[in-house]
C-alpha cells in the first residue's frame, strides 16, 4: 500500500506547483481541495483499519476537500475577485523557486535523522515541500485570499508530517491539525473581514496603513 | 529570659506583619483609618524587631530556619547574625518612625496615591529585613527584587510629573544593571560551591578560579545600589523626587543594603587579594570626596541631601577599606578601628539622614519648595524643625557633640596610629581626605541650615510656611534624641558594634579592648557634656543680654541698609561659588551668562545656572542617545509589510534548514 501512498504523495507536490503557477483563485481553491481529499485518504493507506480511522477519513475529507473550499469559494464570489493580479514576484519565478524548494526538501529530507520505517517513504520530502509552497503563497501573493490559500497549503504540509506520528499519538495529530486549521480559518476571515471593511478592498499590502509612524 | 521566641523567628514574624500591613489600606473603604492600621502594624512589626536586636547583641544564638519550598534551587534559610543585627537596628528604628510621620505628610484623606503608597512601604521594609535574614543566593535575589521593585513605585509615587518618570526610569535601568551583576555574582557562587546556600564565612579561598570574577561583580551590583562611584549616578534624582518619607529609608536603609551584601560577599572568602582593601579604599574616598562637592553646588534641598548621601556612603567604604588593608597587613588597629568607624557610621547615617530626610519633608510641607533659593527665614516660622534640622545638620558635619563625630573619629585615630607606625604610611593620607570631606560638609550644611532657615522669606510661599504637626514632629524628635544620645555617651556605639566588629573582623575581645581604648571616648564625653553646658549658659546670657537691651531687631544680612529687599539676601548659590569654583572639574556647573543688548537701556537679560551629573549628563545620556540612534535602524525591519514579516519566517525556516548541513 505504501507504494500508492508515495504515488498519491507526488500528486500532492504536483498539485503545489499547480498553485504556484495559476493565477485564477477559483482553480486554486479547486485544487487545495482536491490536496485536501488526497490528505484524508492517506491515513486509510498506511494504518490498518478501523472504524475510527473511517470517521477520520471521512471527517477530514469533509473538512479539508469540501466545507473550507466552499467556504473560500463563497469569499471569493462575494468580493467578485477572479484573479490574483500583480503579484510580489511572478508565476514563472514562483513556480521555478517552487520547484527549486522542491528538489531542496528532498534533499534536506535526506539528511534528517529520520527513523528507519520513514526513510525509504516520501512523507518528509513531500511535507516539507507542501509546507514551503504555502510559505511562498504567503508571502508572493497579495490578495487576502490568496493568504488564505497559503495557509491552507501550509496546513497541509504540516498534516503530512502529522501523518508519521499517527501511530505514535494518533487523536493529538488530528486534533492539532484540526484545531490549527480551525485558527488558521478565523484569523483569515477576521483579517479579510475587516480590511474589506477598513479598505473596501482584501488587499493585504494596504495593511501598512496600520503601522505607526 | 522573658523574650517568648527567638531572634530569627522574631525577625521574620515582623518581616511578615510589615509586608502585610499595607492590605487593610488597598482594601478598606476607608483609607484613612486603612493608614493608621498600616502605621499600628509597621510600629509593632518595629517594636519586635528591636526585640530580636537587642536578643542578638545580649548574645542569644539565632536559630536556622530551613523552609523547603517547591523551587529547584535548594531550600530556603533564614537566619541572623552580628553582621545582621547592626543593618536590623536602623532598620527598624527608621521604619517606625516613617510609618507614624507618613500619617501627617501623606495623609490617606488629602492624598488618594497613599494607599499605594502605604503598601509598598511595609513591603520594601519586608523585603530589606528579608535581604539581610536570607541565607541562601536565589531566596536573596528575590528579597532584592522585590526591594528594588517596591522602592520603584514608591519613588514613583508621584508618576504624573515627566521628572519623576525620567529619574524612575533611571532607577529601574540602575538597579536591574545591578542584579544583573548579581546573577552573575550567585551563579559563580553556585559553581564553585555547587548549592546556592551562602558557604560559611570564611569558607572559601581566595585562589579559587572566579573569587576575583565573584568579588568583582559583587562590587558592581553591591556598589550600584549604595551609591558608591561611578555608579551613584541614579541616586540624586530618585532620591530628591521621592516623597521624603521613602527618601529617608531609601538612603538611610536602602543604600546600606548595598554595603551589606558587599560585607557580607567577602565575608566568605579566608583572605582576601591585596588589592581589594585598596580598591574599596579609593572607591570609598572618591565618593566621599566628590559626593560632598556635588552636595555644595546644589540648590535643590533633597537633591543635597541625596548627594551627601554618597559621601557618606564613601566614609564607610573608607572604614571597610581601612580594615581590609589592615588585615592584609597584620594591623589589628587599623582592622578594629576601620570596621568599628564603618558600622558606626552606618547605624549613625541610618539615623541623621532619616532625620534630616524627615526634616526636608517638612520644610516642603510648610513652605511648599524643594528650592533652597526660595526659603529663608523659616527659624522663626518653624522653630522645632529647625531645632531638629540643626541637630541633623550638626551630626552629618561630623561635629561633636552629635554621633556622626563618633565614627569620623575611629576612623581618625585608625589611620593616624597603625597607618603610621605599621608599614602602610599610605593608609594615613585617609585622615586628611577625612578632613577636607569634613570640611566640604561644613561649608554645605551652613550654606543648607543658613539659607533656608535665616534671613528673611524669599518667597511669599516660604513667608506663609507654618510648622508641622506632632505626627511629622514626634518620629525626627525621637531621631534627634537618638542623635543626641549616641554623640554624648559614645560608648552605647561603641558596644552596638563590638559584638559585629569581632565577628566579622576575626579580632579577640582583649585585642578589640586594647584597640578601641586608643579612641578617647570617656574624654569625648566630658568634653560633650562640657559643650553642650557651655553652649546652653552661652546661648541664655545672650537671651538675657539681648532681651535686656533696646536695640531694634533687622534682619539677618540687613547690612545696615534701610529699606532691604529679600533678593538682596545671599542665595545659596552665591554662598558656595567659591567653592563650587574651585571644585569646578568635579562639580562642573552649567552657566549661561546674561547678554546685555540694547544701546542706552539694556534689555532684560536671564542668568541661568545648573548643576550639571557629571556621569549621568556627560556619559551615561550620550551612549544611550547613540545606542539609540543605532537601534532606530532596527525599526526599519519593522514595516508594516505583512508579506515580508512572512518572508523573515521563511528565510529563517530555510536559513535552519541549510544549517543542518
Amino acid at each position: 500500500m505504501s507504494a500508492f501512498a508515495d504515488q498519491l504523495l507526488v500528486l500532492v507536490m504536483l498539485i503545489n506547483l499547480v498553485m504556484l503557477g495559476t493565477s485564477r483563485l477559483v482553480f486554486s481553491i479547486r485544487a487545495v481541495a482536491v490536496q485536501g481529499v488526497i490528505l484524508g485518504i492517506l491515513p486509510g493507506l498506511i494504518n490498518p483499519f478501523s472504524g475510527h480511522l473511517a470517521g477520520i477519513t471521512a471527517g477530514i475529507i469533509l473538512a479539508k476537500g469540501i466545507v473550507i473550499p466552499y467556504l473560500i469559494g463563497n469569499a471569493v464570489h462575494k468580493a467578485q475577485i477572479r484573479r490574483e493580479v500583480e503579484p510580489f514576484i511572478g508565476y514563472v519565478s514562483t513556480l521555478l523557486l517552487g520547484a527549486v524548494f522542491t528538489a531542496l526538501s528532498f534533499a534536506f529530507a535526506e539528511k534528517l535523522p529520520l527513523a528507519p520505517e520513514h526513510k525509504d517513504l516520501l512523507f518528509v520530502p513531500a511535507s516539507i515541500a507542501t509546507l514551503l509552497t504555502g510559505f511562498l503563497i504567503l508571502t508572493t501573493r497579495r490578495k487576502a485570499i490568496s493568504q488564505v490559500i497559503g495557509y491552507l497549503v501550509m496546513e497541509n504540509g504540516i498534516f503530512v508530517f502529522g501523518l508519521l506520528l499517527t501511530e505514535a499519538m494518533p487523536v493529538m495529530v488530528e486534533a492539532g491539525a484540526l484545531l490549527d486549521l480551525l485558527v488558521g480559518i478565523f484569523v483569515m476571515g477576521i483579517v479579510i473581514n475587516h480590511i474589506s471593511r477598513e479598505f473596501s478592498s482584501i488587499d493585504t499590502s494596504r495593511l501598512r496603513a496600520l503601522k505607526e509612524e | 529570659m522573658f523574650f517568648f521566641l527567638e531572634p530569627t523567628a522574631y525577625l521574620l514574624t515582623a518581616a511578615t506583619i510589615l509586608a502585610a500591613s499595607g492590605v487593610p489600606g488597598l482594601l478598606l473603604r476607608a483609607p484613612l483609618f486603612g493608614q493608621r492600621i498600616a502605621a499600628f502594624a509597621v510600629v509593632i512589626a518595629s517594636l519586635l524587631g528591636e526585640i530580636a536586636v537587642i536578643q542578638l547583641l545580649g548574645g542569644s544564638p539565632a536559630a536556622f530556619y530551613q523552609v523547603d519550598w517547591p523551587l529547584p534551587f535548594g531550600p530556603a534559610l533564614f537566619s541572623t547574625d552580628h553582621l545582621s543585627t547592626i543593618f536590623l537596628f536602623p532598620l527598624f528604628l527608621v521604619t517606625g518612625c516613617v510609618s507614624v510621620y507618613s500619617l501627617a505628610y501623606w495623609p490617606a484623606s488629602e492624598q488618594s496615591s497613599a494607599g499605594k503608597l502605604t503598601f509598598f512601604l511595609g513591603l520594601f521594609a519586608a523585603a530589606m529585613v528579608l535581604v539581610v535574614v536570607a541565607r541562601n543566593g536565589v531566596l536573596f535575589l528575590m528579597a532584592w527584587e522585590v526591594m528594588a521593585l517596591s522602592a520603584y513605585f514608591l519613588l514613583t509615587t508621584e508618576q504624573q510629573s515627566s521628572a519623576v518618570q525620567r529619574v524612575g526610569t533611571v532607577y529601574l535601568l540602575a538597579t536591574h544593571t545591578g542584579t544583573m551583576a548579581l546573577f552573575v555574582m550567585f551563579s559563580l557562587l553556585r559553581s564553585t560551591t555547587g548549592t546556592f546556600a551562602f558557604p560559611a564565612s570564611h569558607a572559601l579561598a581566595q585562589t579559587l578560579p572566579y573569587a576575583t570574577l565573584i568579588i568583582v561583580t559583587a562590587l558592581v551590583g553591591f556598589g550600584g545600589k549604595a551609591g558608591l562611584m561611578p555608579l551613584h549616578f541614579w541616586l540624586p534624582g530618585a532620591h530628591a523626587n521621592a516623597p521624603s518619607h521613602v527618601s529617608a529609608m531609601m538612603s538611610g536603609l536602602m543604600l546600606k543594603m548595598g554595603v551589606y551584601g558587599i560585607l557580607r560577599t567577602l565575608s566568605f572568602f579566608v583572605a582576601l587579594p591585596v588589592w581589594v582593601g585598596w580598591v574599596i579604599l579609593l572607591l570609598g574616598a572618591w565618593s566621599a570626596v566628590n559626593g560632598i562637592a556635588l552636595a555644595t553646588g546644589q540648590r535643590d534641598l533633597k537633591r543635597l541631601l541625596a548627594c551627601s548621601s554618597i559621601e557618606n556612603i564613601g566614609i564607610i567604604f573608607i572604614g571597610i577599606g581601612l580594615a581590609l588593608v589592615g588585615i592584609q597587613a597584620h594591623a589589628p588597629y587599623l582592622v578594629v578601628c576601620g570596621l568599628s568607624g564603618a558600622f558606626i557610621h552606618i547605624v549613625n547615617h541610618g539615623l541623621f539622614k532619616s532625620l534630616l530626610f524627615l526634616g526636608s519633608g517638612a520644610l516642603i510641607h510648610g513652605a511648599g519648595t524643594r528650592e533652597i533659593d526660595r526659603m529663608g527665614g523659616l527659624a522663626r516660622r518653624m522653630p522645632i524643625t529647625s531645632t531638629l534640622f540643626l541637630v541633623g545638620s550638626l551630626a552629618i558635619c561630623g561635629l561633636p557633640p552629635l554621633n556622626g563625630f563618633v565614627g569620623e573619629l575611629f576612623l581618625y585615630v585608625g589611620s593616624i596610629t597603625d597607618g603610621i607606625t605599621a608599614p602602610l604610611p599610605l593608609a594615613a593620607l585617609v585622615a586628611p581626605v577625612l578632613a577636607l570631606v569634613g570640611g566640604l560638609a561644613v561649608i554645605t550644611f551652613v550654606k543648607l541650615y543658613g539659607i533656608i532657615f535665616l534671613g528673611t522669606p524669599r518667597s511669599a510661599a516660604a513667608a506663609h510656611s507654618h510648622e508641622a504637626s506632632g505626627f511629622m514632629n514626634g518620629p525626627m524628635i525621637l531621631l534627634a534624641i537618638c542623635c543626641l544620645a549616641a554623640g554624648m555617651s559614645p560608648q552605647l556605639l561603641v558596644r552596638l558594634v563590638t559584638p559585629v566588629v569581632g565577628f566579622y573582623g576575626d579580632v579577640a575581645g582583649d585585642l578589640f579592648t586594647q584597640a578601641s581604648s586608643q579612641v578617647p571616648l570617656l574624654p569625648l564625653t566630658f568634653v560633650n557634656i562640657l559643650l553642650v553646658i557651655l553652649t546652653l549658659i552661652i546661648g541664655a546670657v545672650y537671651l538675657v543680654r539681648l532681651r535686656g537691651s533696646s536695640q531694634p531687631r533687622s534682619t539677618t544680612w540687613g547690612c545696615g541698609y534701610l529699606e532691604p529687599t529679600p533678593r538682596m539676601q545671599y542665595t545659596g548659590t552665591s554662598f558656595s561659588e567659591l567653592v563650587v569654583n574651585l571644585l569646578g572639574t568635579i562639580v562642573a556647573p552649567r552657566r549661561e551668562r546674561p547678554v546685555m543688548t540694547g544701546v542706552i537701556l539694556p534689555r532684560k537679560a536671564a542668568f541661568h545656572y545648573a548643576v550639571t551629573e557629571t556621569v549621568l549628563d556627560r556619559v551615561l545620556s550620550p551612549i544611550f542617545h547613540w545606542i539609540g540612534l543605532g537601534f532606530s535602524y532596527l525599526r526599519k525591519l519593522q514595516h508594516g509589510q505583512l508579506h515580508i514579516y512572512m518572508l523573515y519566517i521563511f528565510a529563517t525556516l530555510f536559513v535552519l534548514m541549510i544549517w543542518t548541513h
